[in-house]
């Protein structure tokens, strides 16, 4: 190479070094900026970045806290929480997901919605998160997985808590149930308290004492991978579980007064004239609640809903029906205590009765009329003239305003939501609803619980358990005793203070008393036959038209189609010298109130009076 | 920066090889070997916490170096007037061997790399990191320095044609390497600076060019550089992981092991290219300080080592191949600390991988090769 001969080594060594100098030079100053980046990250930046860092790694995750339990009077269980199993997968541990589900499928049912659903979470789902394939396996199913599960690695039987509720169909509105929480609820709930809870009371006592029987959540700080799997627990809090609730209500005289309606539906309340509290709240026909847990089918969930039963409506509570004769004693009450007639002033039945200068003829349930009638006969015979007279004398103003402290047209603050008001008629209501006169006509039938008059059962016991105590009004409760919680942090108190009615003179309220009891015991009583030896009953029957009868018509039963027939009614106390029970019937197209609701009512008592006290110390463990 | 004199003992330890016994014999640099021993120890200790310790990745990296350290004592070996005639010889075959690539090569993560050679894959690339500085250094030193504009012309077409080749492979890193490598020797070589000042200007006006001819990951690249937050779960990712990282190590880190960052893979990559934010997320600044100062003596050692040769071949092709570790480090490091955009450049000698372990091993023997072999040389 000649021209390398002609090169200058001293001069290129020169430049080189030069050269070399400056990129040192280069160097350093970029290796400068690169600290001076790294310092703004990690002094200036530190703590920003070491929260970012924190968050990344821990997680909270809510621990739901254990649904409190419900006791009937006797510590009859009637809303728990049943361990419950299911199958669950995990896809990362899984080779092949097809051919395990093939597998799975032979030995354990799974339906075609088994399947869309599990895929349909398997996308939603992280890989290692567990994805329930089947739920509630009957103990069979376990079995043969268990003994076949080596041969699938990944699948899991997996327990989990499921609301059940023993009792069935018996305490279905009473209890009430849970089931998913909807959109509008979570609205309205504390989410963070919710926030590993999956159900909420949806109707009845769940719902009513849902704060209470929920519990605290509970949480535990866990550190997680960038998939989100979980390393660590850092910290544990664990859940405070919900309190347990005990009832007034005894399952038995529930289940029992259920059965007592027959083929018949109705609802039948009992309530403690004592305490207030609530001994049996029945709507008849019932529903199987624990349907609703794990998801209803929309199929069931329509037949239930069209079905003319109508079983999903709560007739204890929300049924709102013309109490009929049944409003006779308080009637003959609000006659003799504002001093509108005396207990013996006899009247005079021919079978109906006209207003002064009106053609209209008001007609008594017996077509040829009871003759001379005293009070006494008004209620043991429930003569009806004799009410459109009393009625008329006494006016709607006064009869109204003394019905009303019974708890007629008013809620009766019962521990359970959903509770309807019924409709006391008075002249200021219309007046003010409907923008019309009050008619004197309409007085007469509020007389007889007919016209606008709505009641519903529970209101019925409640004034008749205010009756039996001689005018000691008790808000009646559901909830005797909540296990663990002050009385403090309730909404409602368990006990409310009782108040006294005014009360102008005892004997009036005695022989009122005095006078339903002969509609027992009397020889023409409407409900003679449901007397008994073993303990006096006071009590009236009614019967509610549904519809009505033309002016020249006579009702005749057996034309009447069924649906079109009288609702029955029945309100009894007893014992008459010291109540423990007051209880209000209906059965829905029943016909008479004396034939067909007395004997339910009784059928109640005796269990309550009689069998209860000899069977319950040898039943209970 | 290099003192001009006196120079600082650690650089001048070295000269007499009578001294050192069996390094000299061997051909070994003294401080260099021990920069690259401190340097290799240090990125095992984060790699053993970067891979979750695992003890497998940590051998199989030492089998690795150690690999990577007999290539170095072999290439020390090689005297440098034995490379400079292989120069033109190596360049070629490497320009065939990248043809073959683009024909028969095999894809792997979605880029044509690597070329099956019955016992093991091959990345020709990685051949032209060390064959385009001496192909360069060997046309440039084969005249008068510095290189009239008709060589300096033929030298930039040497350069283009393997950094083309590679980049439609598409290896961005690498040909960014290649590409500096060369360049390196041009400015080494001694380039007017007026060539150099136009050449940036002309780099400057054809970078919206450059916007077309790349590909869309390329693009995305940037455009998440740009703003990383705009997609943090997709491309963003990787960046805010990494700083995260590396701002909550703080000055002293969070300590060996205990970087939750990585531990629990919220830091993607975490022992190949981003096993810098593992370092800077538990060992802190500090570490990180320690680090640098070891990659800074390494390159000054180098640069030295090119200052003290005899030869304009060894000169140029001893710096070039200096400056070129650093801008392994530069892009790298640019990169987790999101200074720079994402290139799939390694941490040199720290990150998890081979291939470019052994390139730059081979660097340093030849580097080696130069300081020893100088006084054999006539002069």
């Amino acid at each position: 190479m000649p021209e390398s001969s002609f090169k200058d080594h001293v001069r290129e060594s020169r430049t080189l070094a030069s050269r070399a100098i400056i990129s040192a030079a280069v160097v350093v100053i970029l290796l400068g900026t690169l600290v001076l980046r790294l310092a703004h990250l990690q002094i200036t930046n530190h703590s920003h970045f070491t929260t970012l860092s924190h968050e990344n790694r821990v997680k909270l995750l809510p621990l739901p806290p254990t649904r409190g339990l419900i006791y009937d009077r006797n510590g009859v269980i009637l809303a728990q929480n049943l361990p419950t199993h299911s199958l669950e997968i995990t896809p990362e541990q899984v080779k092949d997901i097809d051919q395990t589900l093939a597998d799975l499928a032979k030995i354990i049912t799974i339906s075609e919605d088994n399947l869309k659903r599990f895929h349909r979470l398997r996308k939603q789902k992280r890989r290692f998160d567990r994805i329930p394939i089947r739920v509630r396996l009957n103990e069979r199913e376990v079995a043969r997985f268990a003994v076949n599960r080596h041969r699938f690695p990944g699948v899991d039987i997996q327990a989990r808590l499921l609301r059940n509720y023993p009792q069935g169909e018996s305490t279905a509105h009473l209890v009430g149930y849970v089931a998913r929480i909807n959109q509008q609820e979570l609205e309205r709930i504390d989410t963070s308290n919710y926030a590993g809870t999956s159900h909420i009371g949806k109707t009845g006592l769940e719902k009513s004492y849902e704060d209470l029987l929920h519990g605290t959540v509970g949480m535990q700080q866990v550190e997680v991978n960038a998939a989100g799997r979980i390393i660590r627990v850092l910290e544990n809090h664990p859940p405070t579980p919900g309190q347990d609730i005990h009832l007034h209500i005894d399952a038995r005289l529930q289940a029992m007064a259920t059965e007592a309606f027959g083929e018949k539906n109705g609802a039948a309340v009992a309530i403690d004239p004592n305490t207030g509290g609530v001994l049996a709240l029945v709507s008849k026909p019932g529903f199987n609640p624990n349907l609703f847990v794990e998801g209803i089918s929309s199929a069931a969930y329509s037949a239930l809903q069209q079905s003319d039963d109508n079983p999903l409506f709560d007739r204890a509570l929300r049924g709102q029906y013309p109490p009929g004769s049944t409003t006779k004693p308080f009637v003959a009450l609000a006659g003799l205590e504002t001093g509108s007639i005396s207990f013996e002033k006899e009247l005079f039945c021919p079978g109906f009765y006209q207003l002064p200068n009106h053609e209209h003829k008001y007609r008594d349930w017996k077509k040829h009329g009871h003759g001379r009638t005293d009070m006494e006969k008004s209620i043991v015979e429930s003569c009806d003239v004799y009410y459109y007279a009393l009625a008329h004398e006494m006016g709607i103003d006064k009869m109204s305003a003394f019905l009303r402290p019974f708890g007629f047209g008013q809620k009766s603050m019962i521990d359970i939501t959903g509770e309807l008001r019924g409709l006391l008629p008075s002249r200021e209501w219309k007046e003010s609803t409907r923008n019309i006169a009050w008619y004197p006509g309409e007085t007469l039938i509020t007389g007889i619980g007919q016209g606008y008059f709505l009641t519903t059962p529970l209101q019925l016991a409640h004034a008749t358990a205010t009756l039996a105590t001689h005018g000691v009004l008790r808000t009646p409760r559901v909830v005797k005793q909540i296990t663990g919680a002050t009385p403090s942090d309730m909404a409602m108190p368990l006990q409310p203070e009782p108040t006294q009615l005014p009360v102008i003179d005892q004997k009036n309220w005695d022989n009122i008393i005095f006078a339903m009891t002969q509609v027992v015991e009397g020889i023409r009583g409407t409900a003679r036959h449901i007397r008994t030896k073993d303990y006096r009953i006071a009590a009236k029957t009614g019967t509610a038209q549904v519809f009505t009868v033309k002016q020249d018509e006579e009702y005749d039963a057996e034309t009447v189609a069924e649906k079109m027939r009288d609702h029955a009614l029945f309100i009894a106390f007893a014992p008459v010298e010291a109540p423990q029970i007051a209880i209000a019937v209906i059965v829905e197209h029943g016909g008479h109130g004396g034939a067909v609701a007395a004997p339910i009512a009784r059928a109640i008592m005796d269990h309550y009076l009689l069998d209860h006290k000899k069977i319950t110390p040898e039943d209970q463990p | 920066m290099i003192p001009r004199s006196p120079p600082p003992r650690e650089f001048t330890q070295s000269t007499p090889a009578k001294q050192q016994g069996a390094l000299a014999w061997l051909h070994l640099d003294l401080p260099l070997i021990s920069g690259l021993v401190l340097l290799c120890g240090f990125g095992l200790i984060v790699l053993y916490s970067a891979s979750d310790q695992s003890m497998a990745q940590v051998e199989r990296q030492l089998i690795r170096l150690g690999l990577a350290f007999i290539v170095m004592v072999v290439m020390a070996q090689v005297p440098p007037q034995q490379l400079r005639r292989w120069s033109p010889w190596l360049f070629g075959a490497g320009i065939l061997m990248l043809i073959a690539v683009l024909i028969f090569g095999h894809t792997g993560k979605g880029a044509q790399r690597w070329l099956d050679l019955g016992l093991f894959r091959f990345q020709p690339s990685e051949l032209m990191k060390l064959a385009v500085p001496m192909m360069v250094a060997w046309f440039l030193s084969s005249a008068r320095l510095p290189p009239d504009w008709r060589r300096l012309l033929i030298a930039a077409l040497l350069i283009t044609v393997p950094v083309l080749m590679i980049a439609k492979q598409p290896d961005l890193g690498t040909s960014l390497l290649i590409a500096s490598a060369g360049i390196f020797v041009l400015f080494l070589a001694g380039v007017r600076w007026r060539l150099i000042i136009g050449f940036m200007a002309l780099l400057a006006a054809l970078a919206p060019a450059l916007w077309y001819l790349m590909r869309d990951y390329q693009r995305q690249r940037v455009l998440t550089f740009l703003n990383p937050e705009s997609d943090p779960l997709g491309a963003g990712y990787h960046i805010i992981q990494s700083k995260i990282a590396i701002g909550s190590g703080g000055i002293y880190g969070k300590g060996w092991l205990n970087g939750t960052q990585s531990h629990l893979d919220f830091l993607p990559e975490s022992s190949t290219d981003f096993i810098f934010a593992v370092l800077a997320e538990e060992f802190g600044l500090i570490g990180i300080l320690a680090l640098l100062s070891i990659y800074l003596f390494i390159i000054l050692r180098g640069l030295y080592i090119a200052t003290q040769a005899h030869d304009s071949y060894d000169r140029l092709l001893g710096g070039a191949l200096t400056l070129v570790v650093f801008v392994y480090l530069f892009v790298n490091t640019g990169m987790v600390t999101g200074l720079l955009p994402v290139v799939g450049v390694p941490l040199p000698l720290v990150s998890y991988g081979g291939t470019s372990l052994v390139t730059i091993m081979a660097g340093f023997g030849i580097l080696m090769s130069i300081h020893t072999h100088r006084k054999l040389l006539p002069t």
